[in-house]
């Protein structure tokens, strides 16, 4: 009977969340379906974005998340790595890393924003551009595609590692072959709180990437993101809701597309590294 | 794999590389966010117009065109507001006018207040729409953040100091503040007059009270008549450069008055 | 491959690579004590914690009530999410029949992925009238910590099934051979063995509602004042950042970029109290 009543509770809660989640989106899907067409993902915004399309921004967004992820993969991994496996799980120092990175996962993304724009922009002399967007939120992004892929790591089976060793296999051989593969599931939730963060970002790209909602020419121009284009319509341009929630359609969307990528993506590269083996 | 990383690295190097050689037509406006989006537009039929010239706009406050201005970090500075004395090193270049009026949520059967009325909805000595004639409602004040020059224009004419203000709800931007009393029956904010307007016509469930005896309209704003109305302005430090010139010049004429209207902004000029 | 000398090279490059990350707080840090050093310097910090009001173009600095708001929307939020998160994740991995689940997980990931400017919309046209009808002004800690418990949801789901997911399946055939019920396996082997994960799911639950900004300032009112019930409105930290940054200039700016600093600070604290937990927690 308990079984019965804990089985019940489960599913209550999860048909909650559910509920909610069907609240919260059926504005977006009802008033944003209704205002989207082809045109409106192939054409240049015009009157402030009330007409016309999101081509420029989406081309903007993509950007600013390719340059993000290409620099927090490779080093996020990196970091993983030498945290689960290449230091003693007691080490002080590395225990300062954590720290650290767990600190900069809770600086707010209005922090990254004005530190994006103060180094980034100004110092650096990036200006507003998608390069500045996107190292700014490369710096939001990797702490947590971090500490979700080290701990993804640190949960492999310690038997498999004792077992490579003794195979003879180096360390970063085991890593490479072994830990990574059986880590999966965690890089993919890692990538995909990263892309799902990173493109859902308004606060840190106001002030770094920018308001120009044109084509860019280079990832040197200024590039609006369509999460700071759907703050702009709702909250500042009058008569510009309609166009937000068809871009915030586009947006959620687009988040779902990027991570069955990323999944495919990750899976497939696995896959050539079990093979190599 | 390799291969597509590589390709992708060339692809950054080379779009880096293109963009520090861009062109020297390039225009940059920082500033007010009521003004950013009209200007935009103007920009972009400014680019048609004219092959070869790039002018990019970032949003802000005016505070931030006139400091971004001052120091050269922008070649045009927005600011929604007379400039201040401190601010007299820049010239200001007006290139349209916006007023400020009363909503109130649509269901509200009050039609007018006083000045004195509204001092004291603001300062917290009435509380409840009965003692202005309206029904047994607690009252909801909607100010706006501190730095807005919104804030500070209606300050100025009530004659109030922001900390006498009793707040509910203080908001961000224009949009928020109707929303905002378009979502309660007890609110009283302000905003800006031309998107006030328009949200009234498209059947938000807000309306406007007159001001000093005039309807808040757009024409009211134009003629002069609205007591609280402010200057959309382009501000520049010392000479401004040739383009700049031109592109101020440009946003004054006559050819963008139809963008400034689709922004609900009243042009300057005769009528 | 089975040359060792690889890994002293490699240990070397990866640990740079970290201490490169991990300087970037550093930078944060240092830029923002930068920036707001004139309001902090020859304790000129002290109004911060003096003052009564937030009136900073009148000289008042006061930031207590929004260091409390901030810590309340949280602990509101955490308290929602952190039992509906990881019963939704148990629904995942154990109960959920597999296309129900896929559906459902991927329910999940839009959820993360939905930009907070949604969020603070359907708080703002959806929530808060809801609440206007039961006390004004709508606006309130309570919505906000209703729209908050929503955004981290998702993050506290998604790490709990993966760490629910990583336990070992040598400890769940265990449990069930010593005749647990399912009931039993989960809440006795299960959950304990995924504490960690789950854990550090929490943790960035509860960096994302502190630092969470455009969602909470169309939803709690922004009203500087301490949250002493759950539908007076209040404003956020983050909040007080992003309303006034733009048009801030002078002493102004700086005490913004400090009210960045303490909550930056305030996060530094978290994290560290945490890692104080599980290192307790691996101990004991």
């Amino acid at each position: 009977m308990k079984e019965r009543g804990f089985t019940l509770l489960i599913w209550a809660s999860a048909l909650l969340v559910a509920a909610m989640l069907l609240w919260v989106l059926s504005d977006v899907f009802i008033k944003g379906l209704s205002h989207l067409s082809w045109s409106f993902l192939m054409d240049e915004p015009s009157d402030s974005g009330r007409s016309g399309g999101i081509a420029p921004i989406l081309i903007s967004t993509l950007l600013i998340l390719l340059v993000a992820l290409f620099v927090s993969i490779p080093l996020g991994l990196a970091v993983a790595v030498w945290l689960s496996d290449f230091t003693e799980q007691r080490s002080e120092f590395a225990n300062i890393i954590r720290l650290t990175l767990d600190a900069l996962t809770g600086v707010p993304s209005i922090v990254y924003g004005l530190f994006g724009n103060a180094f980034f922009s100004i110092f650096l002399g990036l200006g507003f551009s998608i390069v500045s967007g996107g190292l700014t939120l490369a710096c939001m992004i990797l702490p947590v595609f971090i500490r979700t892929c080290e701990s993804g790591l640190s949960a492999v089976n310690n038997d498999w590692r004792k077992g490579a060793l003794a195979l003879g296999l180096s360390r970063s051989a085991t890593v490479w072959h072994i830990l990574l593969p059986a880590a999966a599931p965690a890089i993919v939730t890692g990538l995909i709180l990263g892309i799902g963060r990173a493109t859902a970002e308004t606060a840190a790209l106001i002030f770094t990437s920018g308001y120009v909602d044109r084509m860019p020419e280079s990832v040197m121009d200024s590039g609006r993101s369509l999460a700071v284009h759907i703050y702009d319509l709702s909250m500042n341009v009058t008569g510009g809701d309609d166009a937000a929630y068809a871009s915030a359609f586009v947006l959620i969307t687009l988040i779902i597309l990027l991570n069955t990528f990323a999944q495919a993506g990750v899976n497939r590269w696995l896959k050539g590294r079990l093979v190599a083996l | 794999m390799k291969k597509n990383v590589l390709c992708l690295c060339a692809l950054l190097c080379f779009s880096v590389q293109q963009g520090a050689m861009a062109s020297s037509d390039r225009l940059r406006l920082t500033g007010s966010s009521t003004v950013a989006p009209l200007i935009l537009e103007m920009a972009k039929m400014y680019e048609k117009e004219h092959d070869g010239v790039r002018i990019d706009v970032q949003t802000g406050g005016s505070s931030r065109g006139v400091n971004d201005a001052r120091l050269g970090l922008a070649d045009i500075g927005m600011a929604s507001r007379e400039l201040k004395p401190s601010e007299q090193d820049l010239k200001p270049y007006t290139i349209a006018m916006d007023g400020i009026g009363i909503i109130l949520h649509r269901s509200n059967p009050v039609t007018a207040l006083s000045q004195r009325q509204i001092t004291a909805i603001y300062k917290g000595n009435i509380h409840n729409w009965r003692e202005v004639g309206g029904e047994d409602l607690p009252i909801t004040v909607v100010n706006k953040a501190e730095g807005h020059s919104t804030l500070e224009l209606f300050l100025k004419y009530f004659s109030l100091k922001n900390s006498q203000i009793k707040a509910h709800v203080v908001i961000g931007d224009n949009q928020q503040g109707i929303k905002t009393v378009a979502g309660n029956p007890g609110a009283i904010g302000y905003v800006s007059v031309g998107t006030a307007q328009y949200e009234e016509g498209r059947g938000t469930a807000i309306k406007q009270l007159p001001m000093g005896g005039y309807a808040a309209t757009v024409a009211n704003v134009q003629n002069g008549f609205f007591p609280l109305s402010r200057p959309l302005n382009l501000v520049v430090k010392g000479e401004p450069s040739p383009l700049a010139m031109r592109f101020i010049k440009f946003a004054q004429s006559d050819a963008v008055h139809g963008l400034i209207k689709a922004q609900f902004f009243v042009p300057v000029g005769p009528l | 491959m089975l040359n060792k000398h690889i890994d002293k090279p490699v240990s070397v490059l990866l640990m740079s690579i970290a201490v490169l990350c991990g300087l970037i707080l550093l930078l944060v840090l240092s830029f923002l004590v930068k920036e707001a050093w004139p309001a902090i310097n020859d304790g000129a910090w002290r109004s911060f914690l003096v003052d009564d009001a937030w009136y900073p173009l009148e000289g008042l600095f006061g930031i207590s009530p929004m260091i409390l708001a901030s810590l309340a929307m949280t602990v509101g939020a955490i308290l929602l999410a952190l039992p509906l998160g990881v019963s939704s994740a148990i629904f995942l991995v154990f109960y959920a029949p597999a296309p129900v689940g896929s559906v459902y997980r991927l329910m999940l990931n839009l959820l993360a992925g939905i930009p907070s400017v949604i969020y603070g919309l359907w708080g703002l046209t959806k929530l808060v009238p809801l609440i206007v009808q039961w006390q004004a002004p709508g606006v309130s800690l309570l919505a906000a910590i209703l729209v908050l418990t929503l955004m981290i949801l998702p993050t506290v789901a998604l790490t709990s099934a993966a760490a629910l997911t990583a336990v070992p399946q040598e400890l769940i055939a265990g449990a069930a051979a010593l005749g647990l019920t399912r009931k039993s396996q989960i809440l006795l082997v299960l959950i304990p063995a995924a504490k960690t994960g789950i854990i550090s799911g929490v943790l960035l639950a509860v960096a994302r509602a502190l630092g969470e900004t455009m969602a909470v300032l169309m939803v709690a009112g922004n009203v500087v004042q301490n949250p002493t019930s759950l539908f007076a409105p209040v404003r956020a930290l983050t909040a007080n950042i992003a309303l006034e940054m733009a048009y801030a200039t002078g002493t102004h700016r700086a005490g913004l970029f400090a009210s960045g600093l303490l909550l930056t600070l305030l996060v530094l604290l978290l994290a560290w109290l945490a890692s104080r937990l599980r290192s307790q927690a691996q101990r004991g």
